[in-house]
């Protein structure tokens, strides 16, 4: 363990900061059941060093039972845990370790400076506070009480409180969750930050593009299992990556048949397109139908990918 | 940054002081606790207001051979300290454990006594200074002539004899809902308060309740308390400290019991 962990604050110092890479946390060949329901099944994963690894899959994947039985506070059914080469329940794991994760209520009495103040307690060598709430980029809500702070400002605070250690290891559970756009993008500033410091962050998200602006590397879950990993690119080019909605005369079958389409789908009187390749496909659907209107084009959500993903496992 | 680079790559993490996250913990959960009106105000005003009107106002007659003012010192301090001790350990419990706070600080290097610890201690500082004001108000201007030996002991008894009831609350924060912690505690605290004597004293109650009432930890802590201005029922004190130390361990037991559920349920 000691050999492992030596390796693994190496890798930490930012001189070097995505060199070869090590393997911060483990899970191999994990299952975890609650009674009857199989949260994790046959599960692996490797967590290299000084990267984000984003775990992405719909609610009730099994995202947040890998994240628990990585910061120990769960226990696998069978399989095996480790992180920095130990066991996860440890205290000389705990600090290494960061945490944000889904919490329902915060003590809301207690001011900003106060909650940092306590959990940067916890820790050996803790940030100094006005790094922390500037790494979080909070330093304007230093003294307000968690309860007046609005839902972008309090994920911020508790993203505050899981790097206020100066964790190697960090886990974020859904740390965008319920935020509005420009809210996500400061807090994927703040992450990039510390990737750039030689982190390594674990990070689970619903959001396909969230791990695509942020990732090394994706591993998908669905029901308890790994779907498909890799890079963000590769997962992308193996989703079909857009949707397009559309009033056509053209029936559903002439349109499945056109290539580069995945799927086409009447919906409310529209038509629904996925397809990986869009310009192409438009390119054919405004050249065979000229009446063609209400043309949008988005990305294609999670859901739609892993429509894509499962139905090519199925196949 | 530089904190990063200066760290020597190849040392293993230090621990931190224990003592002083225990300090810290204690410090923020008073804050905490301090800022919530729901419980410092009516923790503290609730054996404050019912000791003034009963005691002060009202209060003019003898009970068991001592001024009503002075009776009602050690029975609103029961009061007090059960409340202060109750709603201090089970509601933040309750809520922290259900909406996951307690699970973001078990996955930090915190000594998870450190949290319980912190809850108890702040129990005791309000359940001290709700001793402290009824004395002070009795003395001041119930006439109340204690001395301060025994007012000494009283504040002393009454604390020590909160516990027993920390212990209770955490046997309730382990079981309530988040939100429902409040509601269980009374359903416990206000007839436990009752059928002790703490509101209409104990002889003037019905004998069917007096006879409940030595199953009740309330009943033997104010009894103990009693028993220091001169008004006990003769029982020795060793036989109430064996009753609030048997309670204590049998509400131990269940919070242990709640905590395994817990760890089941989760992990």
């Amino acid at each position: 363990m000691g050999k492992e962990m030596r390796m693994a604050t190496l890798q930490t110092v930012p001189a070097t900061p995505r060199s070869a890479p090590f393997t911060a946390a483990l899970m191999s060949k994990v299952s975890k059941n609650y009674g009857a329901v199989r949260a994790l099944k046959n599960f692996d994963l490797a967590v290299r060093a000084g990267r984000l690894t984003a775990v992405l899959g719909p609610n009730g994947a099994g995202k947040t039972t890998a994240i628990k039985l990585l910061l120990g506070l769960a226990r696998p059914t069978s399989g095996r845990v480790s992180v920095f080469g130990g066991d996860p329940t440890v205290l000389a794991t705990h600090l290494r370790v960061g945490a944000m994760l889904q919490v329902g209520r915060v003590p809301e009495t207690l001011r900003v400076r106060e909650h940092i103040d306590l959990f940067s307690s916890y820790y050996a060598r803790p940030l100094p506070m006005a790094q922390t709430l500037a790494a979080a980029g909070i330093e304007d809500l230093r003294e307000r009480k968690f309860g007046d702070l609005s839902g972008g400002q309090k994920q911020r605070v508790l993203f505050a409180l899981a790097i206020c250690g100066d964790p190697d290891l960090l886990f974020l559970d859904e740390p965008t969750v319920g935020l509005d756009v420009e809210a996500r993008h400061l807090l994927w500033d703040e992450i990039r930050q510390l990737l750039g410091r030689g982190k390594t962050i674990v990070l689970t998200t619903h959001y396909l593009e969230e791990a695509d602006a942020l990732a090394d590397r994706v591993v998908v879950i669905n029901k308890g299992s790994i779907i498909a990993e890799g890079t963000p690119a590769a997962i992308k080019a193996r989703t079909a990556g857009k949707k397009i909605r559309c009033s056509t005369r053209l029936t559903a079958t002439v349109v499945k048949a056109l290539p580069g389409v995945v799927d086409a789908q009447d919906d409310r009187g529209a038509m629904v397109i996925h397809t990986s390749r869009p310009e192409s496909v438009l390119r054919e659907l405004l050249g065979r139908d000229l009446e063609i209107s209400g043309i949008e084009v988005t990305g294609a959500g999670l859901e739609e990918a892993f429509l894509a993903l499962t139905q090519e496992k199925a196949n | 940054m530089a904190t990063t680079a200066v760290r020597p790559a190849v040392s293993l993490p230090m621990r931190p002081n224990v003592i002083s996250i225990c300090l810290k913990e204690t410090k923020y959960e008073f804050l905490k606790s301090l800022r919530l009106p729901m419980y410092s105000v009516s923790t503290l005003v609730f054996p404050v207001m019912f000791y003034v009107l009963f005691g002060l106002i009202m209060g003019r007659q003898m009970i068991g051979g001592i001024g009503t003012s002075t009776y009602l010192i050690p029975a609103y301090g029961t009061f007090g300290v059960m409340g202060a001790s109750l709603f201090g350990t089970a509601a933040g419990l309750a809520s922290e454990r259900g909406f996951g706070w307690l699970q973001m600080k078990k996955a930090t290097p915190m000594p998870p006594f450190a949290y319980f610890l912190a809850k108890v201690v702040m129990s005791m500082i309000f359940s001290t200074a709700d001793v402290l004001l009824l004395l002070i108000l009795g003395s001041v201007f119930g006439g109340v002539h204690l001395s301060a030996m025994v007012s000494v002991k009283l504040l002393l008894t009454l604390v020590a004899g909160s516990l027993p009831f920390c212990a209770m609350g955490l046997a309730i924060g382990y079981f309530a809902g988040p939100t429902s912690a409040p509601a269980f505690i009374n359903v416990f605290h206000l007839p436990m308060s009752f059928c002790s004597g703490l509101w209409v004293p104990i002889m003037f109650l019905p004998k069917f309740i007096q006879k409940i009432a030595i199953f009740l930890p309330s009943y033997h802590l104010s009894q103990l308390a009693l028993r220091l201005v001169g008004a006990g029922n003769g029982t020795p004190a060793r036989t109430h400290w064996e009753a609030l130390i048997g309670f204590a361990m049998i509400c131990l037991g269940i919070a242990w019991a709640g905590h395994q559920r817990d760890q089941k349920a989760n992990g």
